[in-house]
């Protein structure tokens, strides 16, 4: 019973850092909202999607999977700032059990991304996307699982990290590749075949696809592939974390 | 364990890749005592206390901490004892109560007994008006006194003390100490402190002197002036000590291994 207040708290603790820190929930919108239009206005011409969508359509929910992975797996680095600045030290020495402590900042860190999501959504008229309450509803539910998914990676790196700057690195090095592959800005049918495994492989993909499917009513692979395939890294990711926790005790 | 004991420390050993911080030390502390442990940098205080207060897993030996075994029961252990660290250990980036209430919650305390007792500890310390201000506008001391204030927010039974003093002036000091005595006074909280302050010292029960992972010698402060006939506890230090400068070898073990964990 306790460890669900641990829970809350350490949730709590992040979505507060969150709203105190009103100009990064800006900033941080700078850079899908970049891709969204400027790309999206720019290469719709030369994209002719399947039932006719343009291709700002087409990458819209792949924009906001780029929103929710970069905001999820860079939330993991308050992991990283908090050894750095002692307070992991206030946390690991509370009554509370390893687990509570990496399921609280995993929550946390993807209630954070699917906020940064659904302010991605809440732009959809403009790209001309038209939202149902069931595809809104769909869609929290699937920004929310790519969310913990991916801030579960970060915490597995977080875990490991002395410093910021390691930290920052290792994600960049990840984050990019983990976007690009995904399938977030073009269609997953008919790639080459080096890329085709490429996509298959990138976890991501999943998410996207599933995002796409709740949104637009378009997907490469069955639903219930993706949500296995992005559900099963998640759990798998969290339980390193948990492990790495664990070790330290 | 007797139930007069607080702290009963039973061949604690800690390694650190070959180098052996504290070296199979045996003590006890009994309840409402103030155990005072001094020792050059290195000598292996923060080590030990790391061990007691269940962050580190001691290489051998073990101790029971307020009611349990530090190494079977850590849980226990960690809801019994107060802890204030040698470094800052706030997040500057939430409020003075919000620090205070996001412990109280770690610590499964009842919502009402976190919103009665936050002002209590807060007031205590001399901090209440300034409850909403983001601790980053806190200076050295300020951080210092809310430390204790949420050490002690949650009614342990034991407090522990690492250099709780280091680097503050000599006002905040004493407002700290008036606040800790204060403390011990209302409850008969047990406190086990380390600090290179011989004046502080004079404030304990007993004293341990810890050099090279050992207890070099255990007594009450006057006790250990006159076995070594000296007059103040800082000569006393010294004979025992000697004179040479320490490297930092434990602290940065422990560096080392919050960095890995």
């Amino acid at each position: 019973m306790g460890d669900i207040w641990a829970i809350y708290i350490l949730w709590f603790r992040d979505i507060k850092r969150y709203w105190y820190d009103k100009p990064r929930i800006f900033a941080s919108l700078g850079q899908p909202i970049l891709f969204l239009f400027v790309l999206g206005t720019a290469l719709s011409p030369s994209f002719k999607g399947p039932g006719g969508i343009n291709f700002s359509e087409f990458i819209f929910p792949g924009i906001i999977s780029m929103t929710v992975l970069f905001t999820s797996i860079f939330s993991a680095i308050s992991i990283v700032w908090d050894r750095e600045f002692g307070f992991l030290k206030e946390v690991l020495v509370a009554p509370v059990s390893r687990w509570s402590i990496v399921t609280g900042k995993a929550l946390g860190g993807s209630t954070v991304a699917l906020f940064q999501g659904t302010l991605m959504l809440i732009l959809a008229p403009l790209v001309g996307v038209r939202l149902t309450p069931l595809s809104v509803i769909g869609s929290l539910i699937v920004m929310f699982i790519i969310g913990l998914a991916m801030n579960s990676l970060g915490i597995v790196i977080a875990a490991r990290m002395k410093e910021m700057e390691g930290f920052q690195m290792v994600v960049n090095f990840l984050i990019m590749p983990l976007f690009f592959m995904s399938g977030a800005l073009f269609p997953m049918n008919n790639l080459p075949a080096w890329l085709a495994v490429l996509n298959r492989l990138d976890p991501l993909t999943y998410g996207v696809d599933l995002l796409r499917a709740v949104i637009l009513g378009l997907n490469s692979f069955p639903v219930a592939l993706s949500l296995g395939v992005i559900l099963g890294f998640m759990l798998l990711m969290f339980a390193i974390a948990v492990f790495e926790f664990n070790l330290s005790e | 364990m007797d139930t007069n004991t607080i702290i009963k420390v039973e061949n604690l050993t800690r390694k650190f890749n070959g180098l052996t911080a504290v070296d199979g030390i045996s003590f006890e502390v009994k309840k409402g005592e103030i155990f005072g442990f001094l020792g050059p940098n290195g000598a292996g205080k923060t080590t030990t206390i790391n061990m007691l207060c269940t962050l580190l897993r001691p290489t051998s030996g073990t101790a029971e901490v307020a009611c349990c075994d530090i190494i079977k029961d850590p849980n226990r252990v960690r809801r019994e004892i107060g802890i204030i660290f040698q470094d800052p250990s706030l997040d500057d980036r939430l409020t003075a109560e919000d620090n205070l209430r996001f412990h109280g919650y770690l610590y499964h305390m009842k919502i009402s007994d976190i919103n009665q007792r936050i002002p209590e500890v807060l007031n205590l310390v001399e901090l209440y008006d300034r409850r909403k201000d983001f601790v980053k506008k806190f200076s050295g001391g300020m951080k210092r006194r809310l430390e204790i204030a949420r050490g002690l927010l949650h009614h342990p039974k034991l407090l522990f003390l690492d250099e709780p003093t280091l680097g503050l002036d000599p006002q905040t000091r004493a407002h700290i100490w008036d606040y800790i005595l204060k403390m011990r006074k209302e409850t008969g909280l047990s406190i086990f402190m380390t600090t290179h302050y011989m004046q502080e010292a004079e404030v304990c029960d007993r004293i341990a002197i810890m050099d090279h992972g050992h207890i070099v010698d255990l007594d009450s402060p006057e006790g250990l002036k006159k076995k070594h006939g000296e007059d103040t506890l800082e000569k006393v230090f010294l004979k025992i000590t000697g004179r040479e400068i320490r490297t930092q070898a434990g602290e940065s073990s422990w560096t080392q291994w919050m960095r890995r964990s």
